[in-house]
């Protein structure tokens, strides 16, 4: 019988596996993109920098009894009876009639908290401008030091010792005797730096939505979840990026980032009279010479008819003066993505446009697409292919 | 914490251990030890210190330490069942919920000590876990720390499927190891040459018997309730290590099965002789409030839920109350002679598991004292009392605690449709499996075994079988 007390300062173990379950949530979160990039949580979420998001991937599966079918026992404060209803189970996925809910009733997935800054870093990993190209206007990005030379004098704290060892040894063996020691002054080595100056082109990223009557709350959710990440994306890794944006039904006009994300509309749908403010645009402010022009245009792609026309000679003019032109056409949820294709313009873009390696078209009909679309249009060049 | 302090617990130490000696209680000696909550923490979630590395325990480990960083819950105690004993106190922990975690602490370790399930118990656990996280590690070195953890996930899907008494069947498999060791012919790379005579002599028999071993799972001793042990001995898959992985999980889990089995007794013995030790002590009025208090707080019932300190300690009292002062019925019928209490509850702790004890002493004034109902959800919507009536209400009791509630399952068949497909089956009581999670634990028992699997069960009344063939379900 004793009573002990121990330093257990060095005990970690608790922390290291906490680390290991950092890394399956990481990994899980990796795997989900797709999900978690449509996810209400982080588009709605307002500036918040954690959102919780479930992760199916973190269960620990075993074989158990399914708790909602099977009977349990319990204990009550003395006057129960048959018939009395202790509790209530809660709908799961009740509230957004968003999609048909899922089957597995009651699936408590884990929730992971997530920093939707570390999200998008994962997401952003390898997006990028396609064709970025060198204009004539350049603007200064950073100035950097880089240390990138190895010099005899310096200063004393920036001694490259390594080096030092090595040139005394090649010294030492030049002499007879390959070995360290003896150091003199000749052997001493020293890192210098130089400053750098990156430069980097100026773009413009011109984004036009659909804003008409038949883009439903689905529809105009997938194009706000694509933009939201499109902006985060361009802000976070470009400093000189300037994003216009168009919104149309009939007509277009050019809105505020705030209006663009939360206005609703209704109307019919002239696509090319959005097509033809971005020239317009174009024309008055980024003169292709000087700029790196990308434009994209969500629609579900119920254009009038008679103005199908228009919109492919338009859309050839616009990938004509840009560098890509990303077109995402939005399907009824949970349409497959051949059931309608027939009249709707991306088929009719693909079909018609004579310019088709700067255009990049998508179709959409899940959430789980929104991070293939990103891929698409800001992958890198040369693997994809358009859809 | 000050020397003063520890002083003065040690002296607390020595006389609660005599009074404990006093009331009869046998523990095992038993060193305690002060340590700061993440320690604590650290200890409740890997179950015994020392443990291999696995990320299941650090998410434990972050849930319960979040729930105490956020004061939601605390664990004033942890309890280490070797010989000596272990017990750990929180370093926050006032004096008098110290003397009563050390008096909660000697009731477990009495538990452990003289309860029959725990008869075969390793009571050198500590060092066993120790050399299983250094061999994991050594294994996670060698393999990649991936390869393993992805394994291990796979083995923890079925870990709760050992065999209680599996002890009995290591015996008749150490001899069969015994028998195998003089077949084994390559030690060295060049010793199977001495053995070239003897194996012509008797290549018949050497192969026949090495048939049975490798390429065919034996089909005697099924059905094989022990599926971890099964799949470590039979799967046409596993690489050395991953069956030596497998075995350390297997006694792991031998080492933890007698505490799942016994959690109510266990509990409740602690609690009645948390409470009567202290009584006996010098407290002040103070610490009497104090400890009336947690007290309270431990054996309370809750709401809706059982509690298993509540439930256990009700059950204990009840036993003795009914060998002190029997009815007239009970000493004529059963030749009770009253005043044989003590004696009574003591023997009931050496012999029972929660599943007898339940079944054998939860009595009709006990459930209705305690308020005890059935309870399910009716029309998917409302949790319903549908039951009231005791027997019932015992035998889903009982019900609930067979197996350790978990579903029992068991192997059928481990070269089903003679291709080494592997046939488990759930013998269905009534209670369906939760079937999202059963085809995911399939994938992993499939992962372990290497070929079709397959699990028979009931879903709405009828018989169901879920395949599972390494890309994809089916069910019939």
């Amino acid at each position: 019988m004793s009573i002990q007390r121990n330093d257990w300062s060095l005990q970690r173990k608790g922390i290291i596996d906490q680390e290991r379950h950092k890394d399956r949530v990481k990994e899980a979160i990796r795997k989900n993109l797709g999900s978690i990039v449509s996810n209400e949580a982080i588009i709605l979420s307002d500036g918040k920098r954690t959102v919780k998001v479930p992760i199916k991937a973190l269960d620990e599966y075993k074989f158990r009894f399914n708790y909602q079918k099977a009977k349990h026992v319990g204990q009550g404060d003395g006057k129960t009876r048959v018939g009395d209803v202790i509790g209530r189970e809660s709908r799961p996925g009740a509230g957004n009639g968003s999609g048909p809910a899922g089957q597995d009733a009651g699936a408590d997935y884990y929730e992971a908290e997530v920093n939707i800054d570390e999200i998008a870093a994962l997401i952003f990993e390898d997006l990028q401008l396609p064709y970025l190209e060198e204009k004539a206007k350049k603007a200064v990005q950073s100035r950097k030091t880089q240390f990138n030379e190895i010099r005899r004098t310096g200063v004393i704290a920036n001694l490259d010792k390594r080096r030092m060892i090595l040139e005394n040894i090649r010294r030492n063996a030049r002499e007879g005797k390959a070995r360290f020691g003896d150091i003199k002054k000749e052997d001493l080595r020293f890192k210098t730096w130089e400053e750098v100056m990156r430069y980097e082109s100026n773009a413009v990223v011109i984004a036009m939505i659909d804003v008409s009557g038949s883009m439903g709350e689905f529809k105009k959710y997938i194009a706000r979840s694509f933009y939201f990440w499109m902006v985060r994306f361009l802000r976070t890794k470009y400093d000189n990026v300037e994003i216009v944006f168009i919104s149309h039904h009939t007509e277009a006009r050019e809105v505020s980032e705030e209006q663009f994300f939360t206005q609703g509309e209704s109307g019919g749908t002239v696509v090319s009279s959005a097509y033809q403010l971005a020239l317009d645009v174009i024309k008055q402010r980024y003169r292709p010479s000087d700029w790196n022009i990308y434009p994209f245009h969500f629609s579900d792609g119920d254009n009038y008819y008679s103005d199908n026309e228009e919109a492919v000679k338009l859309a050839d003019e616009l990938i004509a003066t840009c560098n890509l032109f990303g077109y995402g056409e939005i399907g009824e949820e949970g349409s497959s993505s051949y059931r309608r294709s027939s009249g709707a313009l991306l088929s009719i873009f693909s079909d018609r446009l004579q310019n088709k390696d700067r255009f990049v078209g998508v179709r959409i009909d899940d959430k789980e697409d929104v991070y293939p679309a990103l891929k698409q249009f800001f992958g890198t060049r040369g693997v994809e292919t358009p859809a | 914490m000050e020397d003063r302090e520890i002083k003065e617990l040690e002296q607390a130490v020595e006389q609660i251990w005599e009074v404990a000696r006093g009331f009869g209680l046998d523990p095992y000696p038993t060193n305690f030890e002060i340590v700061p909550a993440t320690v604590m923490y650290e200890v409740g979630s890997y179950a015994l210190p020392g443990r291999y590395s696995h990320w299941t325990f650090g998410k434990a480990y972050h849930r319960m330490k979040t729930m105490y960083d956020f004061g939601l819950s605390k664990i004033y105690e942890v309890v280490i069942n070797t010989n000596p004993s272990y017990g750990f106190l929180l370093e926050t922990n006032s004096p008098t919920q110290n003397k009563m975690v050390i008096a909660h602490v000697l009731g477990h370790v009495d538990f452990f000590k003289n309860n029959t399930y725990f008869s075969k118990t390793n009571r050198r656990m500590v060092e066993s876990v120790s050399t299983h996280a250094q061999r994991m590690m050594e294994y996670e070195f060698k393999y990649g720390r991936k390869t393993v953890e992805r394994f291990l996930d796979s083995v923890l899907a079925i870990e709760e499927h050992i065999d209680p008494y599996f002890f009995i069947k290591r015996e008749v498999s150490i001899a069969e190891e015994k028998r195998r060791q003089e077949y084994r012919r390559k030690d060295g790379p060049y010793d199977d040459l001495w053995l070239l005579d003897q194996r012509n002599q008797g290549k018949a028999q050497t192969d026949g018997d090495g048939a049975n071993e490798t390429d065919k799972a034996p089909r005697e001793r099924l059905p094989e309730k022990d599926l971890l042990f099964y799949v470590m001995k039979n799967s046409p898959t596993l690489a050395p290590w991953q069956r030596d992985a497998i075995a350390m999980v297997h006694e792991e889990m031998e080492y933890f099965v007698p505490q799942m089995q016994t959690k109510i007794m266990n509990e409740g013995w602690a609690s009645i002789w948390h409470a009567r030790i202290m009584r006996e002590l010098d407290l002040s009025d103070n610490e009497h409030i104090e400890f009336a208090n947690l007290h309270s707080g431990v054996v309370s019932p809750q709401k809706g839920q059982l509690n298993p300190y509540y439930l256990g300690y009700k059950i204990y009292e009840d036993i003795e109350r009914r060998w002190n002062e029997p009815s007239p019925e009970e000493r004529e019928k059963f030749g009770r002679s009253g005043n044989e209490g003590r004696e009574k509850i003591f023997e009931v702790r050496e012999l029972e598991n929660d599943v007898s004890f339940l079944r054998n002493y939860l009595t009709e004034e006990l459930c209705e004292e305690l308020d005890l109902f059935v309870f399910e959800l009716i029309e998917e919507e409302e949790w319903t009392i549908t039951e009231k009536r005791w027997e019932r209400v015992r035998d889903q009791l009982v019900a609930n605690m067979t197996n350790f509630g978990f579903p029992y399952l068991q192997v059928e068949d481990g070269d089903y449709n003679g291709n080494r497909e592997l046939y488990l089956k759930h013998l269905y009581e009534s209670t369906e499996l939760d079937m999202r999670y059963a085809r995911k634990a399939l994938e992993h028992v499939h992962a372990l075994w290497g070929r079709p699997v397959h699990l028979e069960t009931v879903v709405d009344d009828e018989p169901t079988v879920l395949h599972f063939n390494g890309t994809e379900h089916a069910e019939d």
